[in-house]
């Protein structure tokens, strides 16, 4: 079954074009890290530092090289591992990056093992009802709750939570030496937010595949056969309408990332999103720069790994018989 | 990736279509375009005239009745510097309506422009703007937003531009989309059978096709611009204006929000969650009335 051939072509086309995209962000990145902001020795040292200091400070830094040999300096050190020195803490990115990077992925983690039930579910059940009241409002609710941004559904669950029935903490930072269930408990409230913008992404997709299904030929068949509609659904309708979905969930990590921006901030929890803000504030552009490019690649593996998974799962791709 | 690129039906489908009743009256029919629009209009009565219609100075500082809770006085209660809540949420609105539908116009406008030279020229400019649109897109656009606010510092004018570039790529996939789907139709080639140039086939024979699909995304996308605008207040990037911002009070109140003080956050939460749902109504309305 796995002979190469049309497979290994799409899969080097695929890694070939996602290289090329996280050439161009990286690009992006450095323009708006580097570039944008003027002369970073000027922000570190303030307005009234002597011109000689900041002169001595850009050759430190080594931003008075030119543009092309700063990228290469820049890139070729991230595909090392050397992020650089952070300007807040003096000290090397990659530790306090890391660090913030497990937490980040704690609270992705639960929110995404509530979504992707949750959100299949509800496109499941509206596509069912195609067109009917139930489907209506599933699928307005997820649009709008998609719109409403991080902080103010977040403020809305930590008054009702937290200030008016007071079941959980506003605060999501776990103390060290906290246990796992203290942990899971302060990250709940944090993670309804995200899970209320991703409900909308996942449901809408999982409907759209559902009816597809739903109108097939084989559905068709099935039903004719006598198939039970419990049997038919579960058999037939899960296992087509559920690819697209997938991959709908691989590139919603990026917004979910997005997401953990506010929502970090809102809840005072020491994630990737957090560490963008304070290094944005501080304007410690190395910091900042390793912390988006990361955020890059987290979603670039995550699209090309579900494209190969569903690529796996899909016999007509595997086979060749497709682009 | 190519799937992402694909369009939703509904969007596709927004050909002129022969109707019995005119676009406006099948809107007025659904419930809910009346309710987002009737949200929507109130906020922009507030915006223009909320001045006049506050009981208080939103800016006005009392500072012997500060975090005072809901009260004949002050419905909405009063904040940290004791001004009143309720007055600050209705001339709030302005802010917002001025900032979110100015970049989404530059967006759109832009985006309208790069989707038609992309859908009608395609190639290799289809090639290589589409590769750079996907590196865009590889960041959460409040992601890209936020670091180009901050890389250029915070005024009105950055935040509509920044906010209008990132949106343009966005508009451009979805205008590219339907230009392609126009491509195929018959009177592309007959209009150049009669020796139309480019430029006049894009904007006049194509462009007027492929408005409903503008206007869909623009509603849309007026949405995501105000999540854009409050999300950058509530980080602490708000635009400083003599009228308050919902996202920048939220930011200032929201760390006594621990001591029982929630008037002060929630109800510009509320306000924001408010106009963003109404817009997504309306929005939503449009997408299914076009889509026939």
């Amino acid at each position: 079954m796995w002979q190469g051939g049309p497979l290994a072509i799409y899969l080097l086309r695929r890694l070939g074009l996602a290289v090329i995209t996280l050439f161009l962000l990286s690009l992006i990145i450095f323009f708006a890290g580097q570039v944008l902001p003027g002369d970073p020795a000027r922000s570190i040292l303030g307005p009234l530092a002597a011109e000689s200091a900041v002169r001595a400070l850009d050759h430190q830094l080594g931003v008075d090289q030119p543009l092309v040999t700063q990228y290469w300096s820049w890139i070729s050190g991230m595909a090392r591992g050397n992020m650089g020195e952070s300007y807040q803490y003096q000290s090397p990115v990659e530790p306090l990056l890391v660090t913030a990077l497990v937490n980040s992925a704690k609270l992705a983690a639960l929110a995404l093992i509530v979504i992707i039930p949750l959100g299949i579910l509800g496109g499941v059940v509206a596509a069912l009802h195609a067109g009917r009241p139930t489907d209506r409002i599933i699928t307005l609710t997820g649009s709008s709750a998609a719109t409403v941004p991080e902080f103010v559904s977040g403020i809305v669950v930590i008054v009702i939570f937290s200030v008016a029935l007071k079941l959980l903490p506003p605060s999501a930072q776990a103390q060290p030496g906290d246990s796992f269930l203290t942990q899971l408990r302060s990250l709940i409230l944090p993670a309804i937010p995200l899970v209320l913008v991703l409900f909308g992404y996942i449901a809408r997709m999982a409907r759209a595949g559902t009816i597809e299904a739903l109108e097939s030929d084989y559905v068709r068949t099935a039903t004719l056969k006598g198939l039970k509609r419990v049997v038919v659904i579960y058999r037939h309708v899960l296992r087509n309408s559920l690819l697209p979905t997938i991959t709908v969930i691989a590139t919603q990590t990026g917004y979910l990332i997005g997401g953990l921006v506010v929502v970090e901030r809102l809840f005072n929890y020491q994630g990737i999103g957090n560490l963008i803000y304070h290094a944005a504030n501080a304007k410690d552009f190395p910091m900042l720069e390793a912390a988006v490019l990361t955020i890059g690649v987290v979603y670039m593996v995550a699209t090309v790994g579900a494209d190969l998974f569903t690529t796996m799962l899909n016999p007509r791709q595997r086979t060749g018989a497709f682009r | 990736m190519s799937e992402t690129l694909a369009v939703p039906p509904a969007i596709v489908a927004a050909e002129p279509v022969r109707r019995e009743q005119p676009v406006w009256r099948l809107l007025l029919n659904r419930p809910t375009f009346v309710t987002g629009a009737l949200i929507l209009l109130f906020w922009i009565v507030c915006a223009i005239f909320g001045n006049d219609i506050a009981p208080h100075s939103p800016l006005a500082q009392q500072l012997l009745a500060t975090n005072q809770s809901p009260s004949a006085a002050h419905w909405f209660g009063t904040d940290q510097l004791g001004r009143d809540v309720l007055s600050r949420v209705i001339v709030g609105a302005q802010t917002m309506l001025v900032i979110a539908p100015l970049a989404t116009a530059v967006g759109a406008v832009l985006g309208t422009a790069l989707g038609l030279v992309l859908g009608y020229l395609g190639g290799v400019v289809d090639l290589v703007v589409s590769r750079i649109v996907e590196a865009v897109l590889a960041l959460p656009a409040i992601l890209v937003i936020f670091l180009f606010v901050v890389a250029l510092g915070v005024s009105t004018l950055t935040q509509i531009l920044v906010i209008g570039f990132i949106f343009t790529p966005l508009i451009a996939r979805t205008v590219r989309s339907a230009v392609q789907v126009e491509s195929q139709l018959d009177y592309l080639p007959a209009a150049r059978l009669l020796g139309e140039r480019s430029i006049r086939m894009m904007f006049v024979e194509i462009l007027p096709n492929v408005m409903p699909t503008v206007l869909v995304e623009f509603t849309i996308r007026l949405g995501y611009a105000i999540f854009a605008v409050a999300t950058l207040a509530f980080l602490g990037f708000g635009v400083q204006l003599s009228t308050p911002n919902w996202g920048t009070d939220i930011n200032a109140n929201y760390v006594v929000l621990g001591a029982g003080y929630w008037w002060e956050t929630l109800f510009p939460a509320l306000a924001i969650a408010s106009l963003i749902i109404a817009i997504n109504l309306v929005a939503d309305a449009i997408e299914q009335v076009l889509a026939g």
